[in-house]
């Protein structure tokens, strides 16, 4: 079975090369990392770029004169600039580093969404992570606001775009989608969607978190007013993400978080706040995170995130053809123009027993319901597996898992 | 010819749990329980409810419905199987040397077939599907209702 690993393609193979953690065996076989839906692995260049700053510039940010505090804050801030590039946001001053999508996402809800009032509207769409559903859950209860749902049409997972202008119609201030679903693969039309809302005033924000590190982004060529993305989907380190947010909101939102770092001048019984994005920075932040996602971003640059597009997508409807011609596999996601998400369920066999048993071949694969409960509940699945690419994975692996996934069949006898 | 699987994962689904997670026994509502309880294991999307009815401190009867995993189903199968007609007190000895064998891999078991879930020690990330159907059940016994999940729970849920 091995020898079907040792052939990747040579652009696959150098890359490859930059990430030292795939070299390994797992239970006596070749790591095949497939979770990346979940975490990305780290590129060298990521690594050395912590290293470096633990070891040579390590100091706080911000507050300090010596020459380590000059040199952490200017690399800090060298951070922000190099995401607002990223992202081609107008200024760095729309870049807020936060732990990830998810306190993008609560940062969003928690300061902008304090102005909504019973009866406003927040449209969500069926196929959102939890970090999409339940701040806004929190907003409603807290508020009064309501929320709305767009479907998903079946296991072909698209949006039923032909009812969204109905439902931004009904009294909605809010509209939060995702960019590419980690459950279905699906590719939402995110530019379209943002420009339907703002037709009608209507907010608009983009959770990023997979598409971030997969594709180009173009936050101003999509339109939206937010966009939040987690550094560790996208070769970064955990805990840093970005908040992005058109400066216009920004300037007009309460802080979130108070503390040290955020203020002008506090006195016993009032403060002011300094001017986003600082405002909504309390406390010392990830310093060394947000030096590991420079790095990330500039390793995705040179990559070409085109590239990384384009193979993420060869891997996956090739997948999606092998995992079709096998018996007893259902399938979710749209047949064509899905990102590098396959999602399916093997008839007669849980997904955690297919899990379990495709790790005993080196195989990283997820099983549950992927932070998308509603979403399955809808589907009528309790749990599905989950194989999710990268630049790094091959067609290989590709053979490897159908072939893998056989031999689970036969094991259970199904 | 492939090499066949680690003998831990052979350890790990035995032929008697294969056996109960395709053909399992006792899988059914029951009308007149004394107790039931739902077992949630939230990150897996395992859900099973337990039936018990007790007399004079006796399961007289005991049954599950739900769905969930090879393993997780076979431990609720096998369950039902080895409390029927114990006493209460039983029930929870075994509870006890249950949860023991399947996070360690030793000690006696009666009735012999449960330690068929010796192997799922070699697993860490599986225990919780083997405890599961255990945990409701001794909800079921103390009749509270609840849903026991093998997460921590907070009070906002």
């Amino acid at each position: 079975m091995e020898h079907l690993l040792n052939r990747p393609e040579q652009k696959t193979q150098n890359w490859r090369e930059d990430f030292p953690i795939l070299k390994q065996q797992v239970h006596g076989h070749p790591l095949v990392y497939l979770d990346n839906a979940a975490t990305t692995q780290k590129p060298r260049q990521v690594t050395d770029a912590l290293n470096h700053f633990y070891q040579c510039d390590n100091s706080n940010v911000h507050r300090g004169i010596h020459q380590l505090s000059t040199r952490a804050t200017m690399a800090f801030e060298a951070a922000r600039q190099r995401a607002a590039r990223f992202l081609n946001a107008r200024s760095e001053n729309e870049i807020i580093f936060t732990r990830g999508t998810t306190e993008g996402i609560n940062l969003v809800a928690q300061t902008w969404g304090t102005q909504l009032k019973p009866g406003d509207g927040i449209l969500l769409t069926e196929m959102e992570h939890h970090s999409n559903i339940v701040p806004w859950q929190l907003l409603a209860e807290r508020t009064g606001a309501r929320l709305i749902y767009l479907p998903v049409m079946g296991d072909e997972g698209l949006l039923d775009l032909a009812r969204l202008d109905d439902l931004l119609g009904e009294n909605v201030k809010l509209f939060a989608c995702t960019h590419v679903s980690n459950t279905l693969g699906t590719v939402n039309p995110v530019a379209e969607l943002c420009a339907r809302a703002r037709k009608r005033g209507i907010t608009t924000l983009v959770d990023a978190a997979q598409s971030a590190g997969h594709r180009p982004l173009d936050a101003q060529e999509m339109g939206c007013d937010f966009l939040a993305l987690s550094g560790h989907k996208m070769c970064g380190p955990t805990g840093i993400g970005v908040l992005y947010g058109r400066l216009e909101l920004l300037e007009r939102m309460p802080p979130f978080h108070g503390g040290g770092d955020m203020i002008l001048e506090v006195d016993f019984f009032k403060s002011t706040w300094k001017e986003p994005p600082h405002k909504f920075e309390a406390g010392t932040p990830d310093i060394s995170g947000a030096i590991g996602l420079h790095a990330a971003m500039d390793y995705l640059e040179t990559v070409g995130r085109a590239a990384i597009c384009q193979h993420d997508e060869a891997l996956a409807s090739y997948a999606y053809e092998k995992l079709s011609a096998l018996k007893g596999i259902r399938l979710f996601g749209p047949k064509t123009g899905r990102a590098g998400v396959v999602s399916f369920l093997m008839e007669g066999v849980h997904a955690h027993d297919v899990v379990t048993l495709a790790d005993q071949r080196g195989i990283a694969l997820r099983g549950g319901h992927h932070c998308n409960q509603p979403l399955m509940k809808k589907l009528g699945v309790d749990a599905t597996a989950r194989a999710s690419f990268y630049l790094y994975n091959t067609m290989e692996e590709v053979d490897y898992l159908a072939e893998v996934l056989r031999e689970i069949q036969e094991f259970f006898e199904v | 010819m492939k090499e066949p699987f680690f003998e831990e994962l052979n350890e790990l689904y035995q032929e008697v749990i294969l056996d109960h997670s395709k053909a399992p026994r006792n899988f059914r509502a029951m009308d007149n329980a004394t107790g039931r309880a739902e077992g949630n294991n939230p990150l897996c999307g395992d859900r099973f409810t337990i039936f018990v009815r007790t007399e004079d401190n006796r399961i007289a009867d005991i049954s599950f419905q739900g769905a969930g995993c090879a393993i997780s189903k076979a431990a609720a199968s096998m369950m039902t199987e080895s409390l029927r007609g114990r006493s209460v007190a039983e029930a929870q000895v075994l509870f006890r040397q249950f949860t023991d064998l399947v996070k360690t891999g030793h000690g006696e078991i009666k009735p012999e077939k449960l330690s068929a879930f010796g192997g799922v020690h070699h697993f860490p990330m599986r225990v919780k599907c083997a405890v599961l159907s255990w945990h409701a059940m001794m909800a079921a016994l103390n009749g509270t209702g609840d849903t026991v999940t093998t997460e921590e729970k907070h009070a906002a849920e």
